[in-house]
C-alpha cells in the first residue's frame, strides 16, 4: 500500500514529489506519457526564477527529477487510466497493474490542442507538427506557418527561424496572449511575418503540406498561402479524463478544487498544476500548486493516523 | 543513446540481424523528445502482450538510422519519430510523428495479427 501516488511528472508533480519525499511519505510518481510535461518542448526557458541564464525545458525538468530522487521519490512509467475508491483506499489502474494508495495527487497537466480539421490528421508528421523543437530541422530553407498567439507560438516562431527561410505567425484574434518580452523578440526578427486576424481553414498538399487556406476572422476573406510546414501552438487542454469519477470537473475539463487549497471533492484526492489552472498556466505557478498539494496530503495522512 | 527499456538497434549489423531473425519487427526511430517518448512508453507496455512481434527503438541521430531515414516509405516524413513495421524484412506500414496506443495497436493487429 502506497502512502501517496503522484500522477504526472511536470513542474507540479515533481514539486509535490520533492515535498512529499521530504515529509517521508515515500511518494511513487507515475510519469505518464511524457515525463517532464509541456516544458520539454521549450527550447529556452527565460522566466523561471533562479535561472538568470536561459535553461532548456528538458534540463530544468531533469533538475527537478534529480532533486526529488535525492530525497527518495520513486519513479515509474505508466499513467493512471482509471481510479476507484473503496473505503479510504484508492485503486489506480494503469492498464498494466493496480496500485493501492492512501492519497493521490493529480498533476497530469495538459496536452496540446489540435486544429481539429480533417486535413490536419492527414498531414500530421508530413508537414504538420505540434513540436517545433522536435521537428523544426525538417524545414531547413522552407516556409512555415506557426498557428497561435501565445508564448509557445512566439517561442516556436523564433526557434524555427534557425531553420526555415520564412516563418509566418497566423493568429485568429486581433490581440496576442504572449508576454511582451516574447512579442518584442519576434517583432525584431526579420524572418518572421504576421497574418492577424486569420485562422487556418484547410491544409493543402499531396503527400506533404504545400499550403494552407486561411480565413480572415473579421472580413471572412479567404486566401491560399504556400508553405511546407504548419506548427500548431493554439493552447492546451487539461488531462483529467481518467479522474472524472472522483473529482468535479468544470465545463472546460479543469478539476475544481477548494479555494485556497488543492483539495478536490473527494477526501484524499488532491490536484495541482495545469489541471486546476485555466488562467495562468505557468511552470512557476504549477510549482506553487505542487507544494500546496504536498502539504495538503501530509495534513490528510497525518490526520488519518 | 535512447534511455528506454526497449532493446536498442545501434549498428547496421544489429539492424540487419533484427530484420533477418524476426518475422515481425517494429522499429521506432526517434529522440528523447515529447513526440517520441509516448511511443516508446506504449511499446514498452505492449511488449509483453505482443510476443510475436520484436519491438525495437533506434536513435535518430546515429549513422545506423540512415537505414530508416532512406526508406522510400519514409521519404515524406517530417515528424519524429519514424516508426516502421517490417514483415519478413519488408516494410508493411510506417508512420511519422506521435501515435497513440489505439493507432499503434491498430497497425500491429492489422499487419502482424492480434496477440493470442
Amino acid at each position: 500500500m502506497e502512502q501517496v501516488v503522484i500522477a504526472g511528472a511536470g513542474p507540479a508533480g515533481l514539486t509535490a514529489a520533492i515535498y512529499t519525499a521530504r515529509f517521508k511519505l515515500n511518494p511513487l510518481i507515475l510519469g505518464g506519457p511524457v515525463p517532464g510535461g509541456q516544458l520539454l518542448v521549450s527550447d529556452i526557458v527565460e522566466n523561471y526564477p533562479g535561472f538568470p541564464e536561459p535553461v532548456s525545458g528538458a534540463d530544468l525538468m531533469d533538475r527537478f527529477q534529480k532533486q526529488a530522487e535525492k530525497f527518495g521519490a520513486r519513479f515509474q512509467s505508466g499513467a493512471v487510466e482509471q481510479i476507484s475508491k473503496r473505503h479510504d483506499i484508492f485503486e489506480l489502474d494503469t492498464g498494466r497493474e493496480k496500485i493501492e494508495t492512501k492519497a493521490v495527487i493529480i498533476a497530469t497537466g495538459a496536452e496540446a490542442r489540435r486544429l481539429s480539421i480533417p486535413s490536419e490528421k492527414k498531414f500530421y508528421g508530413r508537414g504538420v507538427s505540434g513540436c517545433a523543437t522536435c521537428d523544426g530541422a525538417f524545414f531547413r530553407d522552407k516556409e512555415v506557418l506557426v498557428v497561435g498567439g501565445g508564448n509557445t507560438a512566439m517561442q516556436d516562431a523564433l526557434f524555427l527561424t534557425r531553420f526555415a527561410r520564412a516563418v509566418t505567425i497566423v493568429h485568429r484574434r486581433d490581440y496576442l496572449r504572449a508576454a511582451a518580452a516574447e512579442i518584442d523578440k519576434v517583432k525584431n526578427n526579420q524572418k518572421i511575418r504576421w497574418l492577424i486576424p486569420w485562422g487556418v481553414q484547410e491544409i493543402t498538399g499531396d503527400t506533404t503540406v504545400n499550403g494552407a487556406v486561411l480565413k480572415n476572422t473579421e472580413t471572412g476573406e479567404t486566401r491560399h498561402v504556400m508553405c511546407h510546414g504548419i506548427f500548431v501552438a493554439i493552447g492546451h487542454d487539461p488531462k483529467t479524463e481518467a479522474f472524472k469519477d472522483v473529482v468535479e470537473i468544470d465545463e472546460n475539463g479543469f478539476i475544481i478544487v477548494e479555494p485556497g487549497s488543492t483539495k478536490t471533492v473527494t477526501p484524499g484526492v488532491f490536484a495541482c498544476g495545469d489541471v486546476i489552472d485555466p488562467v495562468y498556466k505557468q511552470a512557476a505557478v504549477a510549482v506553487g500548486h505542487g507544494c500546496m498539494a504536498a502539504i495538503d496530503v501530509e495534513h490528510y495522512i497525518h490526520r488519518r493516523k | 543513446m535512447l534511455s528506454t527499456n526497449l532493446k536498442h538497434l545501434e549498428t547496421d549489423q544489429e539492424t540487419k540481424e533484427a530484420l533477418e531473425k524476426n518475422e515481425n519487427l517494429m522499429i521506432c526511430c526517434g529522440r528523447m523528445g515529447p513526440m517520441c517518448l509516448p511511443v516508446y512508453a506504449i511499446m514498452e507496455e505492449l511488449e509483453s502482450h505482443y510476443s510475436h512481434v520484436a519491438l525495437r527503438d533506434m536513435d535518430f541521430d546515429i549513422p545506423a538510422a540512415n537505414f530508416i531515414k532512406r526508406l522510400p516509405e519514409c521519404s515524406s516524413f517530417m515528424g519524429l519519430p519514424f516508426t516502421v513495421y517490417f514483415k519478413n524484412g519488408k516494410v508493411v506500414a510506417a508512420t511519422s510523428s506521435i501515435q497513440n496506443r489505439a493507432q499503434i495497436t491498430e497497425i500491429l493487429g492489422r499487419v502482424f495479427g492480434k496477440p493470442s
